[in-house]
């Protein structure tokens, strides 16, 4: 029964692009015929080679640039507050502190600090910054700086988290903490999310879904579910399971790279 | 274990001398240059005796300070002239050259329209400028202050703008995301980005504004009761009165000094937590 309700909690749509093609300067195009379909709760991977149009994909969701052809559809109400966003840097504001930082989205909207404390402590504890609070950005590590990014993008409980490339920049100790931190902060947050990677191992761990892309022009190829259940740890990532996963992703990337050359 | 001692002696050695060189360096930011401003000011003294140079050609250090001393009621006075001057041009420099670049930002069609101007006032010597100004201007304060804009904004405005369009893309993009107006974008993410290129240009406007005040009043010449330290250096002149011409010229060294040191304190202050320029690193 539990389960079931976790089923079709997962069939509800959140956003679709339908058949979205996107071309820069009247020459390049970037995507062609986009299709995606994202549902409430997925943690969905956007897997392919450099230049194959992930982040445009990630810009086109956000409304930064607009489609050439095609069309975003949001199910129900859609306005600024629905999105979080972490980008491959932290990009913090260096001139303000920690606290400062989170509270960003909130004052964007008019909410003055003390409004909005506790939401700012609580998110603050969840990624484990809890006495950072009056820290400047200069005075944390990178995997440091890139909790205080997540904490701003989840903060004020948007339904849909974009995250481009999060932890490329960061050695592989603090990526796999970070990993399985971010599923926590995702059920604790009850969002979804659009996550883009390079990573093969990273996909597998963390989504339910991977939709493998091609360059030139940059396309979706196929996509892939991964079924292991929620939540996963350290366990996941050494079973034989995650191994067959992994494999299965590692070909059709192959598959669809060697289609595009 | 033994490895581990010889490591610790190893470091705290570097320690020690690192931190000797920055006990030394800190010293001698200061007793240098004075321990230079004393022989010079002794060779200078013995230059004069030995050659038995007359004071109205190159009077003796210490007659320089006896008219400084003497003289103090004019110079004061003079240099209050002066100063008022320098600040409440530097005090329109900064107000004209934010708020420029604030439109300019806001405005391409603008930036396009008035910047090569501001470039053309930027580039034409003050004191091909001040004759004209001062044919048009009638109060004479209101013309030394226009010269001495005139020379201060534009690395206000410069580097205001320059600041203001480098904001983090990334950032930019996501104030975008969240919706934020312009007033808000200007408000947390243009302005601090601009402090410390303002905060740049601002002790270069310092400066520029004490040398657009005093060539000012060269060029306006012979004033009214309102004269400031350039007129009594070349009253001075005239009058082959060369101490307090010395004693005049070292107040107004004295005053730029003071205006840096100040606003190189200001800008610290203000970037101190979070600037890679205002942080100290000691390797
Ligand atoms: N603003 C733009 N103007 C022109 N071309 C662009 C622009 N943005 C992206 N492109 C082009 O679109 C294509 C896809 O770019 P995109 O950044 O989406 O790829 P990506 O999959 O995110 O690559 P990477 O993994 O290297 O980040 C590239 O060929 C890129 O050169
Ligand atoms: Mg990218």
């Amino acid at each position: 029964m539990g389960e079931r309700d976790e089923v079709s909690s997962q069939q509800i749509e959140l956003l679709r692009m339908e058949q979205v093609d996107k071309v820069f300067n009247g020459n390049i195009t970037a995507l062609k015929g986009m299709s995606l379909q994202v549902r409430q709760g997925d943690f969905l991977s956007l897997l392919g080679p450099s230049g194959c149009g992930k982040s445009t994909a990630l810009r086109l969701i956000s409304d930064l640039v607009h489609p050439t052809a095609g069309r975003i559809v949001w199910s129900g109400e859609h306005s600024a507050d629905d999105l979080g966003v972490v980008f491959q840097e932290a990009t913090l504001m260096p001139w303000a502190t920690v606290a400062q930082n989170v509270w960003l989205p909130f004052r964007l909207r008019g909410k003055v600090y003390g409004e909005v404390a506790k939401e700012i402590d609580d998110a603050l504890n969840l990624v484990g910054l809890d006495g950072f609070q009056d820290s400047y950005p200069r005075e944390l590590s990178g995997g440091m700086k890139m909790r205080v990014s997540i904490a701003r993008a989840m903060v004020t409980r948007p339904r849909l988290i974009l995250m481009d490339e999060p932890f490329a920049a960061l050695d592989e100790i603090t990526r796999f903490k970070l990993n399985n931190d971010l599923l926590k902060l995702k059920d604790a947050f009850e969002c979804t999310v659009v996550f883009v990677t390079h990573s093969v191992f990273e996909s597998v761990f963390l989504s339910n879904r991977i939709v493998i892309m091609a360059a030139r022009p940059g396309r979706v190829v196929t996509e892939l579910s991964v079924d292991a259940p929620y939540p996963r740890n350290e366990d996941f990532r050494t079973s034989t399971e995650y191994a067959g996963y992994t494999r299965q992703a590692a070909d059709a990337l192959r598959l669809a790279m060697g289609e595009a050359a | 274990m033994s490895v581990v001692d010889h490591g610790q002696m190893a470091t705290d050695k570097e320690e020690l001398a690192r931190l000797r060189r920055q006990r030394l360096e800190a010293g001698g930011k200061w007793i240098l240059p004075v321990l230079v401003l004393l022989i010079v000011l002794g060779l200078w003294d013995r230059v004069v005796v030995w050659n038995e140079i007359p004071h109205y050609i190159l009077p003796r250090p210490k007659l320089v300070l006896e008219t400084l001393i003497e003289d103090w009621a004019i110079l004061f006075e003079a240099l209050l002239v002066t100063v008022q001057i320098t600040l409440m041009a530097l005090a329109v420099a900064v107000i004209g050259g934010v708020g420029l670049a604030v439109i300019f930002t806001q405005s391409r069609l603008v930036e396009m329209s008035f910047y090569p101007y501001a470039v053309i006032l930027q580039v034409t010597p003050i004191v091909a400028i001040a004759p004209l100004i001062f044919i048009y201007v009638d109060s004479r304060i209101a013309g030394l202050l226009m010269c001495a804009w005139l020379v201060a904004f534009f690395p206000v405005l410069s580097n205001t703008t320059l600041g203001l369009n480098s904001a983090d893309h990334n950032l930019r993009d996501l104030f975008r995301i969240y919706g934020a107006t312009r007033w808000q974008t200007l408000r947390y993410l243009q302005l601090p980005s601009a402090l410390p290129y303002f905060l740049g240009g601002l002790r270069i406007a310092g400066g520029l504004s004490l040398i657009g005040a005093v060539v000012a009043e060269y060029v306006a010449g012979t004033g009214g009761l309102k004269s400031g330290l350039a007129f009594r250096i070349l009253e001075a002149g005239y009058r082959l009165n060369i101490p307090r011409m010395f004693a005049a010229l070292f107040l107004i060294a004295l005053t730029g000094v003071i205006i840096f040191a100040g606003l190189s304190f200001l800008s610290h202050m203000l970037l101190r937590k979070w600037h890679e320029s205002a942080l100290k690193r000691d390797i």
